[in-house]
């Protein structure tokens, strides 16, 4: 038997949460390396994994199946296609800037007693996610990918509620009352969504027999498994609505602003670039994958939220007063673009939405970090207290405008080739669709631009003149994101020839085709 | 070596914007060197393809697959044709002269090495349009552009009208990038591709009945679309108003991306879809509509700002709306407004570092009411801004007579009524161009010196540039030589490229296999035209001559008329736009927040409760109980799995 490739991918972070919650409480720096290393180690693994996955072959490679539960035909099952690994380098790759950015964020403040040993478990947590998150993008096991999908909330809930932003103007208090509240949001609105989802699964169990992904796909495909009409819309609604509450979809997004807001940046950055990236991961593989007829049957409404989403997300991007509210909007905008490319049912879409999951996490987390050590600087996250920077920290203010450009899709930057990729896929089969969503990339340059404005430039604020510019650890972490927004906006290709086979099987599990031109139709 | 000419300046711009402070000193050096170097290429590969027969001057360099997706195709590649090159010598050679002048210009701004990098970026952008082989690469230089022109709008970004003004110009761009897209995505679904050569092949064999047919509404849509980007970038009307807040950054860069090359990106759109809109004749009447209401606009604002630079710049408005008209007239105007562009480019160019020039011997002063006989201290900005002011008039000889006279006659060629009319307009707009050029003429370099006695009104105000800012009267100098010897170039283009290019109609020939032409056949012959033209345009200058050059300018701007005080707010554009659209959008954003905030979020947390009763756990859980539940959520699934484990090595 060779090598557990998968498995180890993501039980060595896992055992790293472990080794690093051990550490002394003296050793805090300690902690801070281990985790780093092992973050890194696990970078190094996911690479192997991409290296040896080959995007010709067979849909789902490097797959391990253990028995597990017998009893209910649970099994230990990964495999991975080639959106899989896309999204599993994504999140090796973010975790270890994620822990250089909050280097100092779970450093004991001076009033806390010395026993209190919270870095530890700060970046304990943050590996623990890590493990959840990969192996969520591994499981080709439905009961299996339930519960790392659920368990993941556990870790996340402790880092919004333990961890939260210093940097809040109502005082020691209020910022402990405001991080429970968003904390015990998030979590009741992915329990909600993770019970209905429960629920599902055992329906699925029920109606398939089995809990394996490819087994019942391959048993639908060949018409072995009748499913009736009505029994598939529901357990299609039941998956959905937890994916839709994860991802967040209008309306369901109220809690990723909460959760963002009160979390400290690096955290802001693991929610939404890597934890809300299984919900839309999960739609594309196991929605359309299990239930192609009535994901058809609910595309139109589906569609319908997910523009309302970009725009309505994009609009109150533009009202907010706080900075990273403001960028939670923002990304509740592009969620809205990931899922609109999902559901319009065509190659350039889905290709799309998925290198879209990938650039949205490397701009978001180069916007969001930059502006963490921007708040952490001023100790406040309003826009209104900010004015200036440019001036006393050009790098800063530099960075901070190549995250924007990024977030606002630049041609010349990675999401740019993602977003006009959902455009374009949007608009061959959805005209009118496709031109309501294109509105998004103006209100996309407002949003971002008046931040820019407001925050960087103009006179200097007196309180600001003191401001350092980015320390080598932050430049450290943001430079690499940068270097790599720019590689794959002029050079994508390695990201698609990932991507497109595995989107070739998603198309046909649905049996779509892409609409022809007109030209050629008409021949 | 396409790719070289590009890579040149971007190298420069990578260099210049992450050297930091070591550069500080020869960053300006590195940027000029740069950009020389691309015009050298440019002007290498120009006398390679005339050294080749006329139809076989087409260069294409695939470099790699950009964006390869399943049925979608997007190419790095590079087409270098006779209209490219044209571009890209005007491109290269123009930029290469304003950094020159920037040595000079900028010499006292601690940033200058930040300035040559975004100026790096912006050639580097700018080629990237003119010479991508597609659309979707197009649209890369497109934004590119955008962004070199956001940021040096805004590069005294302490200032906050500058600021605000590269955020404005950058978002009403982004109004015209959603038509660049939208046309993108409709050549994609119509043709199956957006690469030059297969669109506008296809429109060709299509409309001539050779291939399946396309709907002449879909190719009018695509036009029209393509028109909308034009007017972004070209700042024609209804998306005009960015151009005159744009002076708001430094003088050089007015020169180069506000007059000669960055706004003209729209005309080449244009021109090089002509097929699409020699398809669509809907379209093009639209196009010659937009141009004819933008030379007007702009030229009546131009007549109403005391302000040199938006004065000229409601001067360029109105030119690039010649240029629209004519490329909306089809195979007759192309090559003209291609002739016009360049010519343009030279004198507009000129004239702006001329007006750069008087305002670094003025303090900054950039209120012509506070010039005044500045002839006799600054003979060479004298001369060269009095020849380029010659030329965009249309003095007889000189390059913008033979351009413009050539869009004037094309208009009338379009025959029937529209011919009239838009005859009518360009001959009008060629009037009031020479108004309001000899009303700038007259009131900076003639007169009395109104800045000796200025009343108390500080120069430094918040809206003059902070390069110097001395303060006091102004004691007017000539500029440098590094500054003065670009002037004396473009004054030398703007003399003399009219009569290289129209004597023989050598740039219509030159263009012909990229373009097409035809002659046109104006009602009136070329003759009465041209006698027509000079006749408007001397009553024009007269007309300028009698209000400003008889009559003492006063320093203080009388209230005016009507119409002058409508024109000096922009014809009431901008307040429009802030009334319906920036207060609109206010209010919309602020009820959407307030919506968010009780309604959505009250009606998900209120279902939710009632469903499950949660509302009422909700505040327990508040309390510390959901920590507590989550332990035993983990502890317990962390027993399960112990406990399945177990009983498999069991």
């Amino acid at each position: 038997m060779s090598f557990p490739l998968l498995t180890a991918t993501a039980v060595l972070p896992a055992l790293g949460a472990v080794a690093t919650a051990a550490v002394p409480a003296a050793r805090r720096t300690a902690a801070k390396w281990l985790a780093l290393l092992v973050s890194l180690a696990t970078l190094v693994l996911a690479v192997v994994v991409a290296v040896r996955f080959e995007p010709g072959g067979a849909r789902y490679q490097l797959t391990e199946t253990y028995e597990w539960i017998p009893a209910f035909g649970v099994r230990w099952e990964l495999g991975v296609d080639g959106i899989g690994v896309a999204l599993m380098l994504l999140t090796a790759l973010l975790i270890p800037f994620i822990v250089l950015a909050g280097w100092h964020d779970a450093d004991p403040l001076e009033t806390r007693s010395k026993r209190w040993r919270p870095t530890q478990g700060f970046f304990a947590l943050i590996l623990m996610v890590e493990a959840m998150v990969i192996l969520s993008f591994e499981a080709t096991d439905v009961f299996l990918f339930y519960i790392f999908f659920e368990a993941m909330l556990i870790p996340m809930y402790f880092l919004i509620g333990g961890f939260g932003d210093r940097a809040h103007q109502g005082g020691e208090e209020a910022a402990a009352t405001q991080r429970s509240y968003a904390a015990v949001k998030f979590l009741l609105y992915n329990l909600a969504g993770g019970l209905i989802m429960l629920a599902a699964v055992i329906g699925l169990y029920v109606a398939a027999g089995s809990f394996s992904l490819p087994d019942i796909v391959a048993a639908r495909a060949s018409g072995e498994l009748e499913m009736g009409a009505n029994t598939e819309r529901l357990l299609f609604l039941g998956f959905f609505f937890a994916f839709a509450v994860k991802a967040p979809l209008w309306p369901l997004h109220t809690w990723l602003p909460n959760a963002m807001g009160e979390a400290t940046a690096p955290v802001a950055v693991l929610i939404t670039a890597v934890v809300d990236k299984v919900g839309t991961f999960a739609m594309l593989r196991f929605c359309l994958g299990l239930f192609p007829e009535a994901s058809k049957w609910a595309t139109p409404v589906v569609l319908v939220l997910a523009l309302i989403s970009i725009v309505y997300g994009a609009l109150l991007a533009v009202g907010q007063r706080d900075i990273k509210r403001l960028v939670a909007y923002a990304s509740i905008s592009h969620f809205g673009f990931i899922i609109l490319g999902i559901f319009v049912m065509t190659s350039q879409g889905q290709s799309g939405a998925t290198l879209y999951m990938v650039n949205h996490g490397i701009s978001t987390a180069a916007l969001m970090l930059v502006a963490g050590f921007l708040i952490s600087r001023r100790g406040s996250r309003l826009i209104a207290d900010y004015g200036g920077v440019q001036k006393v920290a050009p790098v800063l203010a530099g960075t901070f405008l190549i995250g924007g450009l990024a977030t606002l899709s630049l041609p010349g930057l990675a999401p740019f080739v993602s977003e006009f990729l959902v455009l374009v896929g949007a608009f061959a089969r959805y005209p009118v669709v496709g031109i309501i969503a294109t509105f998004g990339i103006v209100l996309a340059a407002l949003y971002t631009l008046v931040l820019y404005q407001r925050t960087m430039t103009g006179p200097v604020k007196p309180e600001l003149v003191k401001l350092p510019d980015l320390r080598v650890r932050e430049l450290a972490v943001v430079a690499p994101l940068i270097a790599l927004l720019i590689f794959l906006g002029v050079y994508p290709k390695p990201l698609t020839d990932l991507v497109n086979p595995a989107v070739r099987h998603t198309m046909s599990d649905v049996q779509e085709h892409d609409p022809e031109p007109e030209v050629e139709a008409a021949k | 070596m396409i790719a070289l000419l590009i890579a040149a300046p971007l190298l420069g711009a990578a260099v210049l914007l992450c050297g930091g402070r070591r550069l500080d000193k020869a960053g300006h050096w590195i940027g000029t060197a740069l950009a020389f170097v691309s015009f050298g290429l440019g002007a290498v590969l120009f006398a390679g393809l005339l050294g080749r027969g006329a139809e076989d001057r087409t260069l294409v360099q695939h470099l790699y697959s950009w964006v390869p997706v399943e049925g979608f195709q997007a190419d790095v590649a590079f087409r270098l044709d006779q209209l490219s090159i044209t571009f890209v010598l005007l491109i290269t050679g123009v930029g290469s002269l304003i950094h020159v002048y920037s040595i000079g210009y900028m010499e006292h701004d601690e940033r200058r090495r930040r300035f040559f990098g975004y100026l790096n970026l912006f050639l580097a952008a700018m080629l990237i349009l003119v010479l991508a082989d597609n659309y979707l690469l197009l649209y890369l230089g497109w934004e590119g552009v955008g962004l070199a022109s956001y940021l040096l709008i805004g590069f005294w970004q302490h200032k906050p009208s500058a600021a605000t003004a590269a955020k404005k110009a950058f978002l009403v761009n982004r109004v015209g990038d959603m038509g660049l897209s939208i046309a993108v995505m409709l050549m994609f679904t119509t043709f199956g591709t957006f690469a030059f050569t297969p669109v506008l092949d296809s429109v060709g064999a299509a409309t001539s009945g050779a291939a399946a047919p396309v709907g002449e509404g879909t190719l009018t849509a695509i036009a029209l679309m393509l028109l909308l980007a034009a007017c972004g970038k070209s700042a024609q009307v209804p998306l005009q108003s960015w151009l005159g807040d744009a002076m708001e950054g430094p003088t050089p860069v007015s020169a180069l991306i506000h007059a000669a090359t960055m706004v003209t990106a729209g005309v080449y759109l244009i021109v090089r879809s002509g097929a699409i809109f020699d398809a669509a004749p809907d379209a093009q009447l639209v196009v010659t509509v937009v141009g004819a209401v933008t030379l007007i606009f702009g030229a009546i604002v131009g007549c109403a700002k005391d302000d040199i630079k938006k004065a000229l710049a409601g001067s360029t408005m109105s030119q690039i709306g010649y240029m629209v008209l004519a490329a909306g007239l089809g195979p007759i105007g192309y090559a003209v407004a291609i002739m016009h562009l360049v010519t343009h480019g030279f004198f507009k160019a000129g004239l702006f570092l001329g007006a750069g020039s008087v305002m670094h011997g003025m303090n900054d002063e950039v209120d012509m009411r506070k010039y005044g006989g500045l002839r006799k201290y600054m003979p060479v900005t004298f001369v060269t801004f009095g020849l380029g002011y010659l030329a965009i008039i249309g003095f007889p000889g000189l390059s913008g007579f033979f351009s413009k006279d050539l869009i004037i006659e094309a208009a009338f060629a379009k025959g029937g009524v529209q011919g009239w009319i838009l005859g009518t307009v360009t001959l009008v707009g060629a009037g009031i161009t020479a108004y309001y050029m000899t009303r700038v003429m007259l009131m900076t370099f003639f007169g009395e010196e109104r800045w000796r006695n200025l009343p108390a009104a500080s120069p430094d105000a918040p809206d003059v540039e902070p390069a110097a800012g001395h303060g006091g009267v102004p004691h007017p100098h000539e500029s440098p030589k590094v500054m003065t010897v670009p002037m004396i170039v473009l004054a030398f283009g703007s003399v003399f490229a009219g009569a290289f290019f129209g004597i023989g109609e050598r740039f219509v020939h030159w263009l012909e296999p990229v373009t097409s032409f035809e002659h046109g056949h104006p009602p009136v012959s070329a003759l009465t035209v041209t006698a027509a033209t000079v006749t408007v345009m001397a009553i024009g200058v007269g007309l300028a001559w009698l209000h400003y050059g008889r009559r003492p300018v006063p320093v203080v701007a009388p209230r005016g008329s009507l119409l002058t005080r409508a024109a000096r707010r922009d014809l009431y554009q901008d307040d429009f736009n802030h009334v319906v659209l920036v207060r609109g959008g206010e209010h919309l954003t602020r009820s959407l927040v307030y919506v968010d905030h009780t309604l959505v979020d009250g009606v998900v947390n209120g279902t939710a409760a009632g469903v499950g009763g949660l509302s009422s756990r909700m505040r327990r859980l508040q309390n510390g109980f959901a920590r507590s539940y989550a332990v035993s959520m983990f502890g317990g699934t962390a027993v399960l799995v112990a406990a399945t484990l177990l009983m498999r090595a069991v």
